[in-house]
């Protein structure tokens, strides 16, 4: 899961190598490795600080100033509840709802994977479900609105086999475009790091259970599932904050009310110049990630700190 | 023996339908790609041809001057990364750092963070600083957001690399460098160049930090495509996309031969 190093950090030395060149004392060693060590990693904590804590500390400054009275107060934040309510409500349902579609798919997914028992159609899903993996978001949203649209092909594909009559289409581009969109593009994403954990398991409990007669789907379930459940919550949390973030597909498919508060930010600024009510908005999206995002975190420092 | 045709039938069926969710908005695009002239109640194009990619691939056109912009910045953006992200990721990987755990957090927490509104700040900063709409505000704009995954792989790759390696060769007498520079950083290359390869594409597909710093002067591909289809153009617009999904597929096919599975387990997004 991690890209960190899960090997000992101080890895044993093979005897009698190293013994015999130490001449300078450990300690003195020590910190002449850690000098150079944060001498190499300066220049990334600078770019990281300058363009990414810098303007972050300067949207909570913005979100919290009065501009007409001084001071701090909680006016902008007021004004972002006044215009944009719905769309706060709007934004949570459809990303909590695209993350929920996008864990059972990739559960789904992995699952046949590694307990499907069909060669042939394993291979072909291997091949197949992974596509979409680093098509970006502005290119899924372009395909979306001429796909979903009222004369587009899915619509034309349901007339065609006869599951809708021409006059009841309707065009899918609103909230569900939306969902539809961020599950094509997000679950591959998911389904590959879910399906990496669940190669990786022991299968001799899979079989063990198989041959006392658990079906697959128990299988997967009760032994497959609760094995990746950390892998599957990384996977979910990451493409939540990730539609959280994503401007272009709201932009693309659904600008009208009510809409993403992505949407509502780059409004507020292009249109007005609105700073305050733009940052009191983004702060609001901070604290609608916040929780998961403090999960990921201290996962990631767990991994990355253990040494096994 | 017919409920295993009934089950085949139904893997069948269901594959079938997911491989029509994948390529059916695909090759929606690709229609609108060759389409001349597309009109309702039509379920195909209208009319066939290629004059928009000639409108597109004009020398002197918007479109040239957009993936002309997409390359060079990209380009500039994988320079800028690596520079930053190699000797970072050897520190993180291999070197004897203190206060690991908090440099850790300190690159995932990017990650953790919708970006929209990160990056409006940042514009407003670089407006005072002039570096809206140009080069080096866009270059840069996609270089926080390239470090950050670059980091992550250059730590992987640099992890993996077997310390022991490096042990002999200074047992044999290398300097420190000589032992980076013909031991890890060799075996720590195809993490490297996927890494290259992967912040090339994160700058190449980089929607909304270009969207707030590029204006109004610099327009890459995805703005390009962006403002096509809200214009309604959407043979253009598909054109671009196409354009833009090709190095993204074709990433996707080989990258296994780059990465070595546990290091792409390791990759974010």
């Amino acid at each position: 899961m991690r890209p960190f190093s899960r090997r000992p950090r101080h890895h044993p030395v093979p005897a009698g190598t190293a013994a015999t060149k130490t001449i300078r004392p450990a300690a003195s060693r020590d910190t002449h490795a850690h000098l150079r060590s944060l001498l190499l990693i300066a220049p990334a904590l600078v770019t990281v600080g300058l363009l990414f804590l810098y303007p972050l500390g300067y949207s909570l400054v913005w979100a919290f100033r009065d501009e007409t009275a001084g001071g701090w107060s909680f006016a902008n934040f007021i004004k972002a509840y006044d215009f944009y309510s719905l769309d706060m409500l709007f934004t949570v349902v459809i990303v909590t709802l695209a993350t929920l579609f996008i864990g059972v798919l990739s559960i789904a997914i992995g699952g046949y994977l590694t307990l499907g028992e069909n060669r042939v159609a394993v291979a072909a899903l291997r091949w197949l479900y992974r596509w979409p993996l680093f098509i970006p978001f502005v290119v899924a949203g372009q395909l979306m609105r001429t796909f979903l649209a009222k004369n587009g092909m899915m619509n034309n594909m349901l007339v065609g086999s006869g599951v809708l009559d021409p006059l009841s289409t309707t065009s899918f581009l609103d909230w569900r475009g939306i969902v539809i969109t961020f599950v094509w593009k997000q679950t591959p994403f998911a389904a590959l790091l879910v399906a990496g954990a669940m190669a990786s398991l022991d299968r001799s409990t899979m079989e063990a259970a198989r041959n006392l007669g658990a079906g697959r789907v128990r299988v997967l379930l009760e032994i497959v599932v609760p094995q990746v459940a950390t892998t599957l919550m990384v996977a979910l949390i990451l493409s939540y904050v990730v539609m959280m973030s994503v401007l272009s597909v709201p932009l693309m498919i659904n600008a009208q009310t009510p809409t993403m508060l992505t949407v509502d930010m780059a409004w507020r600024i292009n249109s007005y110049g609105d700073y305050p009510v733009a940052n009191a908005l983004g702060f609001i999206s901070y604290a609608m990630t916040a929780v998961i995002a403090w999960i990921y975190l201290r996962q990631g420092i767990r991994e990355g700190g253990k040494p096994a | 023996m017919i409920a295993r045709t009934s089950a085949s039938t139904l893997t069948a069926v269901v594959l079938g339908l997911l491989a029509f969710a994948i390529f059916g908005p695909i090759a929606n695009m690709l229609l609108w790609a060759v389409a001349e002239a597309w009109y309702f109640p039509h379920k195909l194009p209208v009319e066939w041809g290629f004059s928009f990619w000639e409108r597109v691939f004009r020398p002197q056109g918007n479109a040239m001057e957009s993936l002309v912009n997409s390359v060079l910045i990209a380009l500039a953006t994988v320079v800028a990364s690596l520079a930053i992200a190699i000797p970072a990721g050897l520190a993180l990987g291999r070197g004897n750092l203190p206060w690991r755990s908090f440099f850790l957090l300190l690159f995932l927490l990017p990650q953790a963070f919708p970006s929209v509104a990160v990056h409006m700040n940042i514009a407003h900063i670089f407006y005072k600083l002039g570096l809206n709409g140009t080069y080096a505000g866009v270059m840069l704009v996609h270089t926080i957001q390239g470090l950050v995954f670059a980091v992550w792989i250059a730590t992987a790759a640099f992890a993996a690399v077997d310390r022991e390696l490096e042990e002999a060769a200074r047992n044999m007498g290398a300097t420190a460098f000589q032992a980076f520079r013909t031991v890890t950083l060799p075996l720590a290359l195809p993490g490297i160049l996927a890494s290259a390869i992967f912040v090339f594409l994160i700058s190449l597909d980089e929607f909304t930090g270009t969207f707030f710093v590029g204006v109004p002067d610099i327009t890459t591909m995805p703005l390009l495509l962006f403002t096509a289809s809200m214009e309604g153009n959407y043979q253009i617009a598909s054109i671009t996309a196409l354009i833009l999904l090709v190095p993204s597929v074709a990433f996707m096919l080989v990258i296994e031969k780059f990465l070595r599975a546990d290091v792409l387990a390791k990759v974010g997004t």
